[in-house]
């Protein structure tokens, strides 16, 4: 393999020829605007109290909101290549295979971390109003509506099934409380065309698509109406018809599965893409990372969304990463990247309906790191108090509540109203009530579904063992449940 | 052919059978009780203390004590050097772990529940098992891995698998299967002293469980021999075969049994590989009859893997068939009607029982 030197000088002929010396020059201009810019996020340290920092952030939002918008969606790449090549000026470059490699006297290692934090997109402030400036997608008043009532209506539901596995009515549950403008803003953003690969914090992209209150009960009390007839723990929902993968306990094993199927959509020449959800916890596993790199080399239309909502179970991100959160590692591995507030629905809206049109139109992977907080406990298996303290919770639930945020911003441009809040949250109560009476009502599954799927058609070992069980059932009636439909 | 080969495996293994060592020692006298989790923290915690290279590693295993509280307290009696909270990377902390014991060390790898263990599995046989054979015996990997293996309560089919019969296939590894608290305390102590990578097999719905153990159980020098079955309940008419939470099952058919006149003889393995397979045959040679008992698929199982010994080596003692009882030949379902058609119960013991000594009627000829 031969290497060659050449003078730094064809470098930027090069690079102007590749990139185009105006948006060179738009970039260069941008990176100055962001060192006055400078933002910490609170989430990657999370070993430090969250509010105060918070706070200090909120202070400078309105700054920082307008300043980002300039450089919005747009690739930084070129203006790491721009800076390089200035200080590649008088020095050489190998032309390596897969790109140009420039010298440097300089004997420089790269920092564990960038000097500054990634920035946080955001558009809506604490208390829900427009920061000035904020370049936005704009959300019509009937989607804006609907947003805000399935917040509203996954805010209740988990609230009514947490309290159904209190009562021992269902053996598990896991809440989405703190995260639902990441579930109902990301699902609005996409069309009904894209596949969702979920983790099990992201039900609100079924109920965005309608998913029914009684179709999430039927799952839960795993009986003969649910879809995935009663073999998967509760919150393990999969809906074909939504286009929604069903849910895998095994931790980011849906993150390259995503990456498989937006190849096929890509192949398939369809106008869609993949979105795929995961947790902080999740980036720790290979398959994040290969998902990654085949989503870059394939140049596969998927969007990865993780939720940096600070805790995996009891590990803080501290603990399971150095990284500056998830976004920084996009960048490593060639993917485009934003770190989003994932508390303002708004932002959410706008980054995944941006990130969308270029997976699609641009066939390229996107990742967004939506910044939050797993405001309830990791599930009902786990009381979250015995490793964090109970005030960065109460602060996370009451002051940074997304769904307030939300109506607060809908209430301002008077499509909302306080008489509307109390019907829909009593409507809704209602029918969640309902639809839990019902799923207790229907029967258990019956025998036969013990057997059915594993296999394509049921293959005569498994008819036997069929046959075998229901005669000894017949036999010993005694020994079998009594709920067992035949 | 067949015969001869049958008969030549037979000779050789009579000289092999001896009495069961582990009849001889009987420890469950005492009044005292301790659950599983308490058998299992203690015997970690004697062993790091007794060895400063013994160190557990893996996801919730300090600050929160373990996903089944089973490391409660050595966070703060080991430091977090000795005590590793990891990343979620199972392949990542296995790999250490491997590399670890490599070096000297003597991991503890503890996984959240074995069916996470997949994640790992290339470490666990391409690496742990395979280092001290392919480097002549340079390379030693001392590591044990353990957590919850099998079916728990209501949590599906990717929570509920028993990976017993996968382990015990692969040349290298140890695979423990502990009952009680006195196997719990005994067979990791073992595990953790041993040489060689131990696959180490707990079962959630046993955690909490409490049961007798002597003060020679509580001592602190107490170890179980690795490859030793015991005999939980000595009995002359039909020898069951089970492991883990299935011992107690056994346990339960063999009183229901007594009541019909049948008296059953309960082996509980503890160690899948090495399989103890002199006490099992020893035992079938005087009962003539054997039912094997386990959570698994029946497929390739340990069962099967018994079955088979069987035949070689006793084949000419059975009066009757010998049956498995095991899972259902399919991924473990969750909603509680049919999870408990999927894992054995002891009326599927009492009744494959009853069938070896001809107490019922065959199934086919009732249907
Ligand atoms: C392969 C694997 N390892 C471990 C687990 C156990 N586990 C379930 S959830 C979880 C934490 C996940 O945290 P994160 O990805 O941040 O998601 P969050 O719960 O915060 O939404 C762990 C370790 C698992 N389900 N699968
Ligand atoms: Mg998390």
């Amino acid at each position: 393999m031969a290497f060659y030197l050449k003078n730094s000088r064809n470098i930027i002929n090069n690079l102007k020829s590749k990139v185009g010396l105006s948006s060179l020059m738009k970039q260069h201009s941008c990176s100055c605007l962001n060192h006055n810019n400078y933002c910490r996020f609170p989430a990657s340290t999370a070993t430090s109290p969250f509010a105060p920092q918070l706070n200090n952030l909120d202070l400078n939002s309105h700054k920082r909101g307008c300043l980002f918008m300039s450089q919005r969606f747009e690739s930084t790449i070129a203006e790491k290549q721009f800076a390089s090549v200035q200080n590649g000026e008088d020095n050489q470059a190998l032309d390596f295979p897969g790109g140009k490699i420039i010298f440097s006297p300089d004997m420089r290692f790269l920092s564990e971390s960038p000097s500054a934090h990634t920035y946080c997109f955001r558009v809506l402030d604490d208390n829900g109003q427009l920061i000035k400036q904020s370049n936005y997608i704009q959300v019509s008043e009937e989607i804006a509506v609907k947003m805000y009532s399935d917040m509203v209506t996954l805010q209740t539901m988990d609230t009514i099934f947490y309290e159904a596995q209190r009562q021992g009515r269902i053996s598990f549950y896991v809440t989405t409380i703190g995260e639902e403008a990441i579930n109902i803003a990301s699902a609005a953003a996409l069309t009904s065309d894209d596949f969702v690969f979920p983790q099990y914090r992201e039900p609100g992209v079924l109920i965005w698509r309608g998913f029914t209150l009684q179709e999430f009960a039927n799952q839960c009390f795993g009986n003969r109406a649910d879809y995935g007839k009663g073999r998967q723990m509760p919150i393990h929902y999969g809906s074909n018809k939504h286009k929604y993968f069903t849910v895998s306990s095994t931790i980011a094993t849906q993150i390259p599965h995503a990456v498989g199927a937006a190849y096929s959509l890509k192949m398939d020449k369809k106008d869609a893409c993949v979105v795929t959800y995961f947790g902080d916890g999740g980036t720790s596993e290979g398959d994040f990372h290969a998902a990654l790199n085949f989503a870059a080399v394939t140049e596969a239309p998927v969007i990865f969304i993780c939720r940096n909502n600070g805790w995996a179970i009891s590990t803080p991100t501290s603990d399971q990463f150095r990284s500056d959160g998830i976004a920084v590692r996009g960048q490593a591995y060639g993917v485009q990247s934003i770190r989003v507030d994932g508390n303002d629905a708004l932002a959410m809206y706008s980054a995944v309906h941006t990130a969308r049109k270029m997976a699609v139109n641009e066939h390229r992977p996107i990742l967004i790191e939506a910044v939050t907080y797993r405001v309830g406990h990791h599930s009902t298996s786990d009381d979250s108090t015995k490793y964090r303290p109970a005030e960065e919770i109460e602060w996370w639930r009451m002051a940074r509540d997304p769904v307030t945020r939300f109506r607060k911003w809908v209430e301002s441009n008077g499509w909302w109203s306080s008489e509307a809040e109390t019907q829909l949250r009593s409507s809704i109560r209602n029918q969640l009530l309902h639809a839990i009476q019902m799923a207790e009502k229907v029967e258990k599954p019956p025998v036969e579904e013990l057997f059915t799927d594993v296999y394509d058609d049921l293959p005569s070992n498994l008819r036997e063992q069929e046959k075998l069980l229901r005669e000894t059932i017949s036999r010993h009636p005694q020994d079998f449940p009594a709920d067992v439909p035949h | 052919m067949l015969g001869i080969v049958r008969q030549k495996v037979l000779g050789q293994s009579l000289q092999k059978v001896r009495p069961g060592v582990s009849l001889l020692r009987s420890y469950s006298s005492a009044a005292k009780q301790m659950t599983v989790r308490e058998a299992l923290n203690s015997a970690l915690d004697e062993e790091m203390s007794a060895d400063p290279k013994v160190f557990l590693m893996g996801e919730e295993v300090g600050e929160y004590q373990g996903a089944y509280k089973i490391s409660k307290g050595l966070l703060e009696k080991y430091g977090p050097e000795r005590v590793l909270d990891t990343p979620i990377t199972e392949a990542g902390f296995t790999g250490i772990g491997v590399g670890a014991a490599y070096y000297g060390l003597k991991p503890v790898v503890e996984f959240m529940t074995f069916n996470f263990s997949m994640q790992a599995i290339d470490h666990i046989i391409n690496s742990a098992a395979k280092s001290n054979y392919m480097s002549a015996g340079q390379i030693s990997v001392p590591i044990v891995f353990r957590g919850p293996n099998g079916a728990a309560a209501g949590v599906g089919a990717q929570h509920s698998q028993c990976y017993a019969a996968w382990y015990a296939s692969c040349p290298g590894l140890k695979v423990l299967t502990p009952y009680n608290s006195e196997d719990a305390r005994g067979l990791l102590k073992a595990a953790i002293r041993d040489p060689d990578p131990v696959i180490f097999l707990e079962n959630e719905l046993l955690y909490g469980e409490s049961f007798p153990v002597s003060d020679e159980v509580l001592d602190s020098s107490f170890c179980l021999p690795i490859g030793k079955a015991k005999i939980e309940r000595e009995g002359k008419d039909v020898t069951i075969s089970a492991f883990s939470k299935m011992v107690g099952h056994a346990l339960k058919a063999a009183e229901i049994l007594e009541k019909d006149g049948i008296d059953a003889e309960v082996i509980n393995l503890r160690s899948i590989r090495p399989l103890d397979r002199s006490t099992i045959n020893t035992s079938v040679r005087k009962t003539n009859r054997l039912i094997t008992v386990e959570e698994g698929f029946p497929q390739h199982g340990v069962g099967a893997e018994i079955c088979a010994s069987v035949v070689e080596e006793s084949f000419g003692y059975l009066d009757a068939p010998v049956e498995r009882v095991a899972g259902a030949d399919v991924p473990m379902p969750y909603a509680a009607n049919l999870e408990r058609m999927a894992v054995p119960q002891v009326e599927d013991i009492v009744r494959a029982a009853k069938r070896a000594c001809y107490r019922s009627v065959p199934l086919a000829a009732a249907a």
